[in-house]
């Protein structure tokens, strides 16, 4: 009678297999770890598209099942990336210094390669002071832990502000916008200890690591595949029992659960958090592929793309929102990347660079009109027609 | 083991909207085990005493007290009115459309409801056995895995109830459950409610008279936010002045 929840819903398996041989095929074909078919960029940019189906489908989680439209994951994206960012940039420029000094003959007392490590990292902000937040920023263990820890806190206050006080709907939405900018605005500044609008940059480099970027790319890559899976196992088992029956009905219709008893806030607030937590271990994957972050990461809009990913993907489904953002992550890199063609109508060139964005925004008001579920939904199509 | 002579007491409660008295020195009991039916006209205050009791809606003065032990439900969330025991049903069926009869009933069934138990629950087989007694008991035994949103109204009105009856409250407060009903399905509502009332306190909010002799139980009679009379069917459509207010216009 009782069955586990994988074999409940074939598509888990389904899309973990496909993953899988997807992940195996591009190995196969790589420039690190095989026949070199496939540029070592191309690798960044697929390892970086299933760190965009992660963020994904935490952000299906919170939208598609719980109704709450958050407006901000890509906050918590961004300060994944932060976290970790930190950590690459103290120990590489660290070895930097220790390199340079050394070879000045006396060996350097453990205050001048601070302040060498200092100056180096903060010269850019008119600074050589480490502020209080890197304090950990020697620790990879502890840097990891910041990693979930960081995100999961601010999730955990600002959710417990604005469940408790009751704002859904369009005010909430608004809120996490105000929220995101305004984390982007401060890290924006120079005195905020992150590099200000420089950000944090060389990520792509492994401190102490001599492997060429062929093979730590593909690191990277497997190591986002292999979050993605868990990832998407993990969300498929919190909505499958009876949390997903509580959150699908939170979304429906909420006074009606609280009246079974069940403290809707709470449960808002911890599927809050976890997504959070699961965006930011997507960020931190993300951002050493990417080379650099910066607060322009996370401006208001990154996190209406998100939105706009799940919704064309195909929202309550796990699998749609994935679709959805790689779909839409490996054609943006196509068009924004100089490889479409521009067109010349004799009167205007189309170039694809300003028109791609004109394009996702028609896309996202067709989707809406015209098919609500989906690209997920193609598939509810297929199976309706398999059982006919 | 004491006996109880009063599951809910609502004494001397008030409400204003705007400047506007919905409820008026509202006074209101109920034994652990007994059926009333509440009738009013438009306005009389029926739901919002519902909203007062579930904890919707804060009055400004007045006392709400449940159980054995007397405890105001004035201070407690919706959630946690609820787990002390108290179940509402919607006028308009509140069923969740887009799930399955038996995930709406599973849901439903009385469980811990932190979101720890909530997302460690797997059901267990006297929890899979009691889904299927309910469902039985409602009539949708055959309709356990369809999906709610195709049931019909009727149908919808009966898994509500089975929904409540899941929850165990001791006490139901029920909105017009026969609205929309055709004359078989209210026939079998009436004995839900009717074996409902075996073993707790059910009121039924109810414009129908038809419908409330047929429940034939107390009935108290609401009219601008107050108790305007109490007692049998007859006793109080006799009442000049509920001719007056309700039947006679």
């Amino acid at each position: 009678m009782r069955k586990s929840f994988i074999a409940q819903n074939p598509s888990i398996l389904i899309f973990l297999a496909c993953l899988a041989l997807f992940t195996l095929c591009v190995t196969v074909l790589s420039e690190g770890a095989g026949a070199g078919l496939i540029s070592t960029s191309f690798i960044k940019t697929l390892g970086k598209t299933l760190c965009l189906c992660l963020v994904a489908i935490a952000m299906d989680l919170i939208w598609g099942y719980c109704g709450i439209l958050s407006l901000g994951h890509f906050a918590f994206f961004g300060l994944g990336g932060y976290m970790i960012g930190m950590w690459l940039m103290y120990a590489r420029t660290e070895m930097i210094v220790q390199n340079a000094l050394a070879q000045g003959g006396i060996p350097p007392t453990p205050q001048e390669i601070t302040d060498g490590i200092g100056s180096q990292i903060f010269g850019v902000v008119g600074s050589s002071d480490f502020p209080l937040i890197w304090a950990f920023a020697d620790s990879l263990t502890l840097q990891l832990l910041l990693v979930v820890l960081v995100p999961a806190v601010l999730a955990l206050v600002f959710g417990w502000l604005a469940f408790r006080s009751r704002v859904a709907g369009v005010y909430l939405s608004i809120l996490t916008q105000a929220m995101t900018l305004a984390l982007a605005l401060y890290l924006f500044q120079n005195d905020s200890g992150l590099r200000g609008n420089n950000g944090l940059s060389g990520l792509q480099n492994l401190p102490g690591v001599t492997a060429p970027q062929a093979l730590v790319s593909m690191w990277f890559f497997w190591a986002s595949a292999l979050a993605l899976g868990l990832g998407y196992l993990l969300s498929a088992w919190v909505i499958s029992g009876k949390f997903g029956s509580v959150i699908r009905g939170i979304r429906d219709n909420e006074a009606r659960v609280r009246f079974l008893g069940y403290p809707v806030e709470s449960f808002k607030l911890m599927l809050f958090t976890l997504t959070a937590m699961i965006a930011a271990i997507a960020g931190a994957l993300y951002y050493p592929q990417a080379g650099i972050i910066n607060p322009a990461e996370i401006a208001p809009i990154a996190s209406i793309y998100l939105a706009v990913w799940v919704a064309i993907g195909g929202r309550g489904r796990l699998y749609g929102a994935g679709l959805g953002a790689a779909f839409f992550s490996l054609v943006s890199t196509w068009f924004t990347g100089g490889q479409a063609p521009d067109i010349n109508l004799g009167f205007y060139t189309i170039q694809w660079v300003d028109w791609w964005q004109v394009m996702l925004g028609l896309s996202f008001v067709l989707v809406t009109l015209f098919a609500p579920k989906g690209i997920g939904g193609l598939f509810d199509l297929l199976q309706r027609k398999n059982d006919a | 083991m004491t006996q109880m002579n009063t599951l809910l007491e609502v004494s001397g409660v008030s409400v204003s909207f705007d400047g506007f008295r919905a409820i008026n020195n509202l006074s209101f009991q109920i034994g652990p085990a007994e059926l009333r039916a509440v009738i009013g006209p438009n306005g009389a205050g029926k739901t919002t005493f519902m909203d007062i009791v579930t904890g919707k809606t804060r009055p400004d003065e007045g006392r709400v007290l449940f159980g054995e032990k007397s405890i105001s439900l004035l201070s407690m969330s919706e959630a946690r009115i609820a787990q002390a025991g108290v179940g509402r049903k919607f006028q308009k069926p509140t069923v969740f459309e887009d799930q399955s009869v038996r995930e709406n009933l599973m849901m439903a069934l009385k469980a811990p409801r932190s979101w720890w138990a909530v997302l460690r629950f797997r059901a267990a087989a006297q929890d899979i056995a009691r889904v299927e007694e309910l469902a039985e008991e409602v009539g949708l035994r055959s309709e356990l895995d369809r999906t709610a949103g195709e049931l019909s109204h009727g149908q919808k009105q009966w898994l509500e109830i089975g929904m409540l009856l899941a929850q165990e409250p001791r006490l139901l407060l029920v909105d017009e459950p026969a609205a929309g009903m055709t004359p078989e399905e209210r026939a079998h509502t009436t004995d839900l409610l009717i074996e409902a009332a075996k073993t707790r306190a059910v009121v039924v909010v109810e414009h129908d008279m038809e419908f409330v002799r047929r429940l034939n139980c107390k009935v108290t009679v609401l009219h601008e936010g107050s108790v305007l009379a109490e007692g049998g069917l007859d006793h109080v459509t006799a009442n000049p002045q509920v001719i007056d207010v309700y039947l006679g216009r």
